[in-house]
């Protein structure tokens, strides 16, 4: 019995060290390093029940450690016969009214917060974004904007953005989880909403939670963070693409009438309704490709030429250009950054 | 035709003997073995799983194939490894618990079983033929229905299979407990274990059908163009997942509860003292068993079933917290002032105890609605099911196979074999579960392919899959000390410790008529009442007399074969119409042997009184 103790309380320190060397998780990342309103709020419930467990289970552990030492068959005992009780209605009520006053404790908040992250846009001012999933990337529309991107959703510091959210084929989720929850995008009828209030700029990591495919693990995405006069330059500068725009080197030249000749059946360029493909308006300034991959030119041109070893079971066909065309492709998509609002922005 | 009292000799009679059985004792050997097999097959599953995720950005298997792997895992350890190893130990207690000669309908038992075991053949066919199903255990509609491939309709076929066996055992023990209970086995006398069998049985037959109704209306989606969870042409999704859950959520009730009664029992016998709270036990199990169906939706938080639900659904989740801790408490009372054996069966429930208070207690930490946005679908969610699960139900599993084996096989397990079987699961499965609830909270979502490097997930993992190969072991050392044992351990006396209930009260293992005379029971813990009073065993509660038994019959086995047969025809025709053959085939096969068990008279057979007084008594 000792001996289980002991090694429960070594696999706990084992535990806890393990949690110490890897942390919190990463900042922009964990849930437990809320940078945003719906992430804190729901911390603070999660602590409170924590702590509610925690005292639970002190208490249980008390009586189970008392009990297994104390009443341990002792040598030379074999035909002693302990007293048969039948029970004790006090204790039987004890235990039953306490963990009643405990779980009142926390449904109360429960409630509370379940509604308060449910606040859906009553103003016309509200930043509104239409968020759709789909198999394996995530389409943004800013509604009365006319701007439409994929992949980095950029939202301002401090004010809430409201989103509605829904999928063009199977269920996804849409978590941020430093910043807030998840919610399901649903097909059909069944739209959901949720809002973003973020309270630091910066670049946050965001993941499907809900299986989705073969590449469900890599739908990631980011929610970019600037200030409110940096997303209103964002805004103006993205409203103002001119899709058509001619690039500077002849490459990028060549690359854009490919790409007008491949691509543009599925992905668009400027403001449109989502298509087949991520909306590519500013791709050059995307923090990965496809949501994984570092932005060089590199893996674009080998994204561009065999998407499927990257992403497993996604829509984009494979060796639709020779590495020669997409090598060109490339340099015209590296070069559309029609804003001088990047991520590196949010990051000061 | 009675296998029973023949005594052949060779495998061929063995296997015929075992095919055509209808004795409940050996429908639960059946029930284990294959049960047992399913579950190691779930393990290398779950083995496989850790070690692609051992390391950031790993290659060991494919997306495709990985999402087949995490599907197979929680299918197959659900539907054909924990149900049917529940459904072994109660064929070899519940009938010996209440002084019975077998359950209710031993035919159907039998049917039950080899449909079951046909479903789950028919599951795992799909690896050979074309690829498993992927759209994990869940199946959330549409992407199971437009999965493409036959994986899914492998899971629809064979669950649909499987689920009316486990239905009809269902309805077998609740009509076995109601009607067949011995003379003076009033219901609040009943042990623990058979009050958790019979309530489980009541969510078996009131859940599995929501089950049923799921499966056909996604079976006709992918087999027959119906459209119920097509969008485009007016379908929802969400049915699916409200079908699913209200199967789903009382089916780990259904899984749970047989084990909390066998620990009872447990607690109970190795701490040589009555249940405490016996009344309190068994309302806090009936009661656990009504919340169980109020409760599916917290599944879907993150659905959009908008916050009044959402609040509904926390709250009458977080009220099942109150029965659990009333069992939890009740069991610390029973040892308390109790002489404790430490056997290994003891141990497996004494590590029960702080596992599942962990894994109730992240239970009422995802109960709560707004703070479930960020559990949801993460390793936290991962973490507490198999606090759950693995801590409750397959402790509980072990648990109860060491306690019962005498009763089953004949012979005590080996008692070290058995601690070195305890001891690496335990703490293996404490290194891998509980890094995952901080896996989760720091960002890692469920049924993940792989994680990229550079996002503070890699310790936690390498940890977590460390444990997975202890528990591993500990699995290993219980298949060598199951050898061992039938091997080198001495035949076990009726009752090897100090029993307090019925099935003590019979040799180990029983005569296939269980009970020379039907005991008369007369209070709770029956043995332990005449034990107490300084008898040796029960007083018969009638005189010696001829015992009535049913015939064995291969119709059981060869419905479910034609079944197995219609199976195939369902999930091929959509390709060749040709296929339909096997429908009718296998159809005809299973209606024609419904007719015959309709038509022919089986009256069974009678042990007689003589040849009992033969054996002598015992």
């Amino acid at each position: 019995m000792k001996g289980w103790m002991g090694k429960f309380r070594a696999l706990f320190l084992f535990s806890s060290l393990a949690l110490v060397l890897s942390g919190c998780g990463k900042e922009n990342l964990s849930a437990l390093k809320p940078e945003g309103y719906g992430a804190e709020v729901i911390l603070d419930l999660m602590i409170l029940s924590i702590a509610i467990m925690v005292f639970v289970f002190i208490v249980v552990m008390a009586i189970y450690t008392f009990v297994l030492v104390r009443y341990r068959a002792k040598k030379g005992q074999e035909n002693y016969i302990p007293k048969q009780t039948e029970g004790n209605k006090a204790l039987e009520i004890i235990w039953t009214v306490i963990p009643i006053i405990l779980l009142l404790v926390l449904a109360v908040p429960t409630v509370q917060a379940t509604f308060d992250l449910a606040e859906e846009s009553t103003k016309k001012s509200d930043i509104q974004v239409e968020v759709t999933g789909s198999q394996f990337w995530w389409h943004f529309e800013y509604k009365g904007q006319e701007i439409s991107t994929s992949q980095d959703l950029y939202i301002p510091e401090g004010e809430r953005v409201y989103l509605t959210m829904k999928s063009s084929d199977v269920i996804h989720s849409f978590w941020v989880p430093s910043i807030a929850g998840k919610v399901d995008t649903n097909p059909g009828d069944n739209e959901n909403s949720m809002y973003l209030e973020a309270y630091e700029e910066g670049v946050y990591w965001g993941h499907c939670a809900e299986l989705c495919g073969p590449a469900h693990s890599l739908m990631d995405f980011r929610v970019v963070v600037v200030s409110p006069e940096e997303f209103e330059q964002w805004v103006n500068d993205m409203k103002n693409v001119d899709p058509k725009a001619e690039p500077e080197t002849t490459v990028a030249q060549e690359g854009q009438e490919l790409f007008q000749n491949n691509c543009l059946s599925c992905h668009a360029i400027g403001s449109a309704p989502k298509g087949v493909g991520p909306n590519l308006t500013n791709f050059g300034d995307r923090t990965k490709i496809a949501g994984i991959l570092e932005p060089t030119k590199e893996n674009l041109v080998d994204w561009i030429v065999n998407p499927d070893e990257f992403k497993p079971g996604n829509n984009m066909p494979s060796n639709l250009v020779s590495e020669e065309e997409a090598s060109k492709i490339a340099e015209y998509l590296m070069q559309l950054q029609p804003s001088k609002i990047t991520p590196e922005s949010a990051k000061e | 035709m009675s296998t029973a009292v023949a005594q052949k000799k060779g495998f061929g009679a063995f296997l015929w003997d075992y095919l055509t059985t209808v004795d409940h004792k050996k429908i639960a050997h059946l029930y284990l073995v294959s049960g047992g097999l399913f579950f190691l097959l779930g393990g290398l599953e779950a083995m496989i799983i850790r070690i692609q995720l051992m390391k950031p950005d790993n290659e060991f298997i494919s997306a495709g194939l990985y999402n087949e792997m995490l599907t197979m895992h929680g299918t197959t350890m659900i539907f054909l490894a924990a149900m049917p190893l529940i459904f072994a130990l109660m064929n070899a207690v519940v009938p010996l618990q209440i002084g019975a000669r077998d359950v209710a309908f031993p035919f159907l038992n039998s049917l039950g079983f080899w449909l079951f075991l046909a479903g789950g053949v028919i599951l795992n066919c799909s690896w050979f033929m074309g690829g498993a199903p992927d759209a994990g255990w869940t199946a959330y509609a549409p992407l199971s229905t437009t999965s493409p491939g036959h994986g899914v309709d492998f899971y629809v076929i064979g669950l649909q299979i499987a689920g009316a066996g486990t239905l009809i055992g269902g309805i077998n023990f609740l009509v076995t407990i109601v009607n067949m209970r011995a003379p003076g086995m009033s219901y609040m006398r009943m042990p623990l274990f058979t009050w958790a069998v019979f309530v489980t049985s009541t969510l078996i037959l009131f859940a599995f059908p929501a089950l049923t109704v799921g499966l056909f209306l996604m079976m006709f989606d992918r087999m027959f163009g119906s459209a119920f969870f097509d969008v485009n042409a007016g379908g929802n999704v969400i049915i699916w997942e409200h079908l699913f859950w209200i199967f789903g959520h009382p089916e780990v009730y259904i899984l749970i509860l047989p084990l909390f009664g066998a620990f009872s029992d447990i607690f109970s016998t190795f701490s040589k003292k009555r249940l405490f709270g016996y009344s309190a036990m068994v309302f806090a199990t009936v009661l656990i068993g009504f919340l169980g169906f109020m409760v599916w939706a917290h599944h879907m938080f993150t659905t959009g079933m908008g916050p009044v639900a959402n609040s509904i659904f926390a709250v009458t989740t977080m009220a099942i917290a109150v029965p659990t801790g009333i069992k939890i408490f009740n069991w610390l009372f029973t040892m308390w002032g109790g002489a404790i054996r430490m056997t290994t069966a003891m141990l497996w429930s004494i590590a029960f105890i702080p596992t599942f208070t962990i894994g109730g207690m992240t239970g009422v930490m995802l109960a709560s609605a707004a703070a479930d946005y960020q559990y949801h679908d993460t390793y936290f969610v991962v973490a507490h099911f198999h606090y759950v699960i693995v801590g409750g139900v397959v402790f509980g599993i072990f648990a109860s196979l060491h306690y019962w084996w005498p009763k089953m096989f004949g012979k005590v397990l080996n008692e070290k074999l058995g601690k070195l079987t305890f001891w690496p699961f335990f703490i293996g499965f404490h290194l891998t579960f509980f890094i995952q609830h901080f896996l989760g909270l720091m960002g890692m979502p469920r049924r993940y392919w792989k994680f990229l490097e550079g996002q503070g997930l890699e310790t936690g993992n390498m940890i977590s899959s460390i444990g997975a190969f202890f528990m591993a072991f500990g699995t290993i050392v219980f298949l060598i000390n199951v050898v061992y044992t039938a091997v080198k351990e001495e035949k076990a006396p009726a009752d090897p410790y100090d029993g307090r209930t019925l099935e003590w009260s019979i040799p180990s293992p029983p005569p296939f008529y269980n009970f020379k005379q039907t005991p008369l029971v007369r209070g709770l813990d029956p043995l332990w009442v005449e034990k107490s009073e300084g008898k040796k065993g029960m007083t018969p509660a009638e005189p010696l007399g001829d015992i009535h038994m049913p015939n064995s019959s291969i119709l059981p086995f060869v419905m479910s074969l034609g079944l197995f047969i219609a199976g195939f025809g369902f999930i091929y025709q959509v390709d060749n119409i040709a296929w339909l053959s096997l429908v009718f085939i296998g159809m005809g096969i299973t209606l024609g042997c419904m007719l015959i068990r309709s038509v022919k008279d089986d009256l069974g057979y009678h042990v007689h009184k003589e040849d009992l007084e033969e054996e002598g008594g015992h």
